[in-house]
């Protein structure tokens, strides 16, 4: 069923923001819908200089991102930089994106197996939906001398660290678990009653492990916060957030868990109603560039798929890097693959039934 | 005819605004929560999605937590804030009675998040009142008030106590002082004023205060989200997840329609057995 509503509220809201802005600005403009540090400042700055093109960013995540272009049918942002695992089944469900033409990329900037990994995992009948951008993992945050015996997820739900433990209700943490137990979850994406069964044992941990659950977290700040204060002292993150709480206590930091982190690549992709296509390729080609990249990692903490800007990075956070992860955790990384559409359902039902138990 | 023309055009912005944000959003809503989620990009129209509200026990115990949690907060926050209205319209004289009255407005000049961050602070395990405790020798070990219902209702509480107390300032003052003496004076004692006089004068005031604030607490979500715990459900996160996080556009309309009907059953019978209607009470209020 087409529903006529939406176009009709997208038209009336769309006149109204032209009635707003019309006259006020005809400078170019990228309007990029992105992750908090992804266009810092002074980047943004750069590009502005070098081109004239204003950047008008605005802060999300995968889910809202989804939903806002969904809203739309696609329109709204030139750029959207959603993890590449959501974009596949995105595309399957709502049409939002828009295929990439990679002529206009400067491959040459990218680490090559993770833009060939990133174009595989983005394809959709036939074309290519996402390039990589920024690449993180998400594992335990510790404070190593509170929460020794920590060694993997479903430690978490040891007594030593009873009522201070955090982690969020959403699906990294069903995957983390799973694995943990010695299932496979990315194996079982393509067998929807296989992985149903698999979510249903990691439910069971979940609803066992509760009691030791302080909250289930739902924004970083929030976590960093818990962590700081000693309030928590085990908890499922982010690698960033490990590293910014050890800058200010030793403690605290990002461990790889024993059955491996979880990869994420998050990408530029063309949302379908992009007005300025030609922009958001400049943005590409611009932040890509070794030096622009390191100064994206200063300001995100996280690594890109850059070629070369490990050289102009900050030593600290190098070592940290290093210090959470040793050559055979790198190995050990579970990149993840691209969520088939429909799956979500199954895990949302597992997520409210933990919630409400 | 030109009096006919003024009249349409006062009318017009109302119209506008009412069809451009209330009923048109409303209609497609509807119409989303009736389209049912085939395959991929492949919808048809059916009820599936109200069923499921009903089908699901978690959904509805969620909803049924939510009102009666909120009709709760309404009772409470009636208790507390009859006796500061009546201070404030029959005690309170002058430029104390003003003060006391931006005293209820101050917190909401700032917004609602900052609200509810000021009760986290408060609150939580290395928060003011734990430390104060602590320091008092009261407790021997930091507490936990975070994270449970009854910050839920304490944040709830707070956060609509203006709602309530203003409509009630308003009727109590309008209750002439004569009749409270004249109460005094037939030898009733003052529970038998507050039953027989007060009260009955202010029930309109009482009951468009309890709308208000009841409506306020059931569709509040900073709140609950913030400083609930790992149980706490509140109808709003549910429709919230439905949109954005299950990107199950269809079943958070159902749950968004089924929350208006539910809550406008629950006002309606409010009044029904409080022998009021709502041209009375909110008009007067």
């Amino acid at each position: 069923m087409k529903r006529n509503g939406i176009g009709l509220r997208t038209m009336v809201a769309t006149a109204a923001i032209f009635a707003l802005t019309a006259g006020t600005t005809q400078a170019e403009e990228l309007r990029l819908l992105t992750w908090g540090g992804y266009a810092p400042d002074d980047v943004v700055a750069l590009f502005e200089e070098e081109t004239g093109i204003d950047v008008s960013v605005t802060l999300s995540n995968n889910e809202e991102m989804i939903a806002k272009l969904r809203a739309t049918g696609g329109g709204g942002f030139d750029l959207a930089q959603p993890s590449q695992d959501r974009i596949a089944g995105a595309q399957e469900e709502h049409g939002i994106y828009k295929p990439l033409d990679l002529s206009k990329v400067d491959s040459s900037l990218f680490i090559a197996s993770m833009l060939d990994g990133t174009k595989k995992n983005t394809e959709f009948e036939g074309d290519v939906y996402g390039l990589p951008h920024v690449w993180g993992t998400s594992g335990l945050v510790l404070d190593t001398s509170k929460a020794g015996s920590v060694k993997d997820y479903t430690d978490l739900c040891n007594a030593d660290v009873a009522g201070k433990v955090s982690y969020r209700l959403k699906r990294p943490t069903l995957i983390g678990f799973a694995f943990a137990m010695g299932m496979d979850p990315f194996a079982a994406y393509a067998d929807p009653a296989a992985y149903e069964d698999m979510m249903k044992k990691v439910e069971a941990k979940l609803v066992e492990c509760k009691p030791n659950v302080k909250a289930y977290w739902s924004g970083g700040d929030a976590l960093i916060n818990l962590l700081r204060s000693g309030e928590v002292v085990a908890s499922m993150a982010w690698d960033t957030g490990g590293w910014k709480l050890n800058a200010d206590n030793p403690d605290i930091t990002f461990v790889a868990p024993a059955s491996g982190a979880l990869g994420w690549i998050d990408t530029f992709a063309l949302p379908a109603k992009t007005k300025n296509e030609d922009a958001a390729y400049k943005w590409i080609n611009f932040v890509m560039q070794p030096e622009i990249a390191a100064m994206i990692t200063a300001a995100a903490g996280n690594f890109t798929a850059s070629k070369g800007a490990d050289a102009f990075a900050e030593e600290g956070l190098k070592a940290r890097f290093q210090a959470s992860f040793p050559s055979e955790a790198i190995d050990n990384i579970k990149w993840y693959p691209p969520v088939p559409a429909g799956l979500e359902d199954i895990e949302g039902d597992i997520l409210d039934r933990v919630q409400a138990s | 005819m030109n009096r006919r023309f003024g009249f349409y055009l006062l009318l017009a912005p109302l119209v506008v605004w009412l069809g451009a944000l209330i009923i048109i959003p409303h209609i497609d809503l509807f119409l989303t929560s009736l389209s049912v989620k085939v395959r991929p990009r492949v919808y048809e129209i059916g009820l599936d999605n109200y069923s499921a509200f009903f089908g699901e026990p978690l959904y509805w115990n969620t909803f049924a937590r939510t009102a009666l949690m909120s009709v709760s907060a309404t009772a409470l926050t009636l208790i507390i804030g009859f006796p500061i209205a009546y201070y404030i319209a029959k005690l309170a004289q002058g430029r104390f009675r003003a003060t006391l009255f931006v005293l209820c407005l101050l917190p909401f000049w700032v917004s609602e998040l900052v609200r509810t961050f000021g009760w986290m602070i408060l609150l939580r395990e290395t928060g003011v009142v734990s430390s104060a405790l602590q320091w008092l020798g009261l407790t021997s070990g930091p507490i936990e008030f975070l994270y449970n219902d009854a910050a839920i209702m304490v944040g709830l509480v707070y956060t609509s106590m203006l709602f309530m107390v203003v409509p009630l300032v308003t009727t109590l003052d309008s209750l002439d002082n004569s009749y409270i003496e004249a109460g005094y004076d037939l030898g009733g004692n003052s529970f038998a004023v507050l039953r027989e006089i007060v009260i009955p004068h202010a029930k309109p005031g009482i009951v468009s205060g309890c709308i208000i604030v009841f409506m306020l607490s059931l569709g509040n979500y900073l709140t609950p989200i913030l400083l609930g715990g790992k149980d706490s459900l509140w109808f709003t996160q549910q429709i919230y997840a439905q949109f954005i996080t299950r990107f199950n556009w269809e079943q958070g309309s159902a749950f968004g329609f089924l929350l208006l009907i539910l809550s406008s059953l629950i006002v309606w019978g409010g009044l029904k057995l409080t022998g009021q209607t709502l041209s009375k009470t909110v008009g007067q209020g």
